[in-house]
């Protein structure tokens, strides 16, 4: 996985709430058997028309956010399906960082192991990212993992939350299978006594 | 030291280690897998040279992509990349040796479906599966959860997860619910109260004497949509008709071991004095057949009601309600009975068990669909499927002019041929009505089997009460 440590770059602003997974990545692209590849079909139904064609009103369609690594949205971002091909089409666009005040539960997890930090601020804090990330090209944001924080191009800075053991996985590019098939001797005790109580299970 | 909930008590029994700032390894007992989520997954163990740690307890079935038409055990019925995706399930499940219910097998059918009815799903158990309704198996008193790819192979090397624990939220629904109403009502207007987002950071614990009235197919209804509410997961506290539902099950436990499962599964319920962290309460007799006027599930409101005005939200939500208002082609203050629609599709994960088909049939006998109306008919598995056709209850559906389909879960999110095409309104038993859903530029409205029978038989959004 790509390490995240600092970015410095294009924020999108999309105030949409309940931008969901299928909106992210609709299904008929959910038909590959790759991780790759999916960045060209990032939002397909929002940003081409019936005949393939870029519609210029959508944010990623604008001169100006083609370039773009961090979104600013709305409530709620990545509700609804578990797919991963949300996060993999988002990385694949060159994605990194998405802000909102909140995120559906597996979409949060799944940036994790894809080198995305989705980061949670209030929604004053999203307010201000929004009107930054609304200037365009010329006001890129910094988001500094390591310090925990996001600074506006006018050079505002907020702190923001993070599990400190995605953190970690996150700042090395740490593959967590690796980690845990370390743990695998307290896998089998655990398993040794589970049989024990629960040998239906 | 306050007592625990079911939820509490589900976890302890499988955290194989907790790190001092709470990230714990948790065991999985059972692992289900469709074609969609997990070809990267098994690439990846191969690339890595790993195994499937615990084979025996990792149950495999294609069901997102299968078509649902006559013919489908031939694989050239299917466009190549749903082929491609299909033919990797086959391999993989006997390459690494999991139980495998390919097209062909009668048990074939929706993951969630198929999970209960063989047994794999039991009380106490953590399940888990590609796909964010695995909240479904909550209803046995399983934490059960979707995850993603990359979790996925974590499962499949490990049997574990990595997790911090979620919060601890009630939902109650006292009371009894009125004649016309069901479990798809309950698990909408929960949503309608708490929002999308209203779960997000709970495990929801469903209960109540209109809960309790359930049967399971009802209860998995209402687990089914705990993520639309943005929980991690739904749990009902297993009962009588928990045990008698998975008693005989071909994987349940037999004998001496299912007096020892039942003895352990008494003790899966909320103490008296356990902790919760958010508790909602709806009245039984005050939730009403709902349907969905927009675009997110939280989007519900009662049949007899008119479609909102954008600016009686608050925050984003005005734009979203205009957005979804616009998409949907429907004008605030118009009355939901009025809205005419072309498409029925009862089946899916939420509704595609036999008493939904029953409850559609019951609406359905002697009567024929409008005129030009598409309808049909999914099963969730080819047990239900055939039970159905036992129970007579396929040709009532036949006679009434729907279709009657193989299992799968087809026209839900629509990766298979049944799709709506652009500014096609369905009313649909399944459990997302976002942009695009069944096909794009379609237009869903969310309800329950009762209520999408009645629609097929009018023409519009009705309200099945009139009808019974």
């Amino acid at each position: 996985m790509e390490k995240f440590e600092k970015l410095s770059g294009i924020a999108a602003p999309m105030p949409l709430v309940n931008i969901d997974t299928d909106m992210i990545i609709p299904k008929q692209f959910l038909k590959t058997i790759k991780r790759s590849g999916l960045g060209v079909n990032l939002f397909d139904e929002m940003r081409y028309d019936n005949d393939g064609n870029e519609i210029p009103d959508f944010v990623l369609n604008k001169p100006q956010y083609r370039q773009a690594q961090i979104l600013v949205a709305g409530d709620n971002f990545g509700c609804g399906s578990s797919r991963e091909h949300a996060p993999w089409a988002l990385a694949d666009f060159g994605i990194r960082c998405v802000i909102s005040t909140s995120f559906a539960d597996i979409f949060f997890n799944n940036c994790f192991k894809n080198g995305i930090l989705p980061i949670v601020m209030p929604q004053e804090v999203v307010d201000v990212l929004m009107n930054d990330a609304e200037k365009g090209a010329n006001a890129r944001i910094e988001v500094d993992l390591e310090a925990q924080t996001v600074t506006t191009s006018d050079g505002q800075s907020f702190a923001f939350e993070v599990d400190a053991f995605k953190k970690h996985c996150l700042m090395n590019g740490l593959d967590d299978i690796g980690l845990t098939m370390e743990k695998a001797s307290a896998i089998d005790s655990f398993e040794a006594k589970a049989a024990a109580a629960r040998p239906w299970a | 030291m306050s007592g625990k909930t079911l939820y509490d008590k589900i976890w302890d029994d499988h955290v194989v280690q907790e790190d001092a700032d709470g990230t714990c390894l948790l065991y999985i007992d059972r692992h289900l897998v469709h074609e969609v989520t997990s070809p990267q997954a098994f690439e990846g163990l191969r690339m890595a040279g790993r195994k499937v740690r615990a084979p025996e307890k990792t149950i495999a079935v294609p069901d997102h992509n299968v078509p649902t038409t006559a013919g489908r055990e031939d694989p050239a019925s299917m466009p190549d990349d749903s082929r491609v995706q299909v033919a990797a399930l086959d391999t993989n499940a006997k390459e690494f040796g999991i139980h495998y219910y390919p097209v062909s097998d009668v048990r074939q059918g929706i993951v969630h479906i198929v999970g209960p009815e063989q047994g794999w799903t039991l009380p106490g158990m953590t399940v888990v599966c590609g796909d964010s309704h695995t909240a479904t198996h909550g209803a046995f008193g399983a934490l059960a959860h979707g995850i993603g790819t990359s979790e996925v192979e974590h499962v499949l090397a490990t049997q574990t997860l990595i997790q911090k624990k979620s919060k601890n939220m009630k939902v109650e629904i006292t009371g009894k619910l009125r004649p016309g109403v069901t479990a798809k009502d309950i698990t909408l207007s929960v949503i309608g109260a708490t929002g999308t987002a209203g779960g997000t950071g709970y495990v929801i614990e469903y209960c109540g004497e209109a809960i309790r009235d359930l049967s399971m197919e009802g209860r998995m209804t209402v687990c089914n949509m705990a993520i639309e509410g943005g929980a991690r997961a739904g749990l009902i506290a297993p009962d009588e008709k928990t045990f008698e539902y998975c008693k005989g099950r071909p994987h349940a436990p037999k004998g001496a071991a299912w007096e020892a499962a039942v003895a352990y599964w008494k003790t899966l319920f909320s103490d008296d004095d356990a902790h919760w962290d958010k508790v909602i309460t709806l009245k039984g007799e005050d939730i009403a057949p709902v349907v969905t006027w927009g675009t997110s599930p939280e989007d519900v409101l009662p049949i007899t009601a008119t479609v909102p005005a954008p600016d009686s939200f608050k925050g984003g939500k005005v734009e979203a309600a205009k957005r979804a208002i616009e998409y949907m082609g429907l004008e605030a203050g118009q009355k939901l009975t009025d809205i005419q629609i072309d498409t029925v599709f009862i089946g899916s994960c939420t509704n595609g068990r036999i008493e939904d088909l029953r409850a559609a049939a019951q609406i359905l006998k002697g009567k024929k669909v409008k005129d030009g109306m598409r309808a049909m008919v999914v099963p969730g598995s080819g047990l239900v499927r055939a039970q159905a056709e036992e129970e007579g209850l396929a040709q009532i559906f036949i006679d009434a002019g729907f279709e009657w389909r193989l299992a799968g879960c087809s026209m839900c999110l629509a990766m298979n041929p049944d799709q709506l095409a652009p500014g096609e309104r369905c009313a649909a038993t399944s459990n997302r009505n976002f942009e695009g859903r069944q096909g794009r530029g379609g237009r869903t409205h969310l309800v329950s089997p009762a209520m999408a029978a009645a629609a097929a038989i009018t023409g519009h959004l009705t309200d099945v009460r009139e009808m019974i």
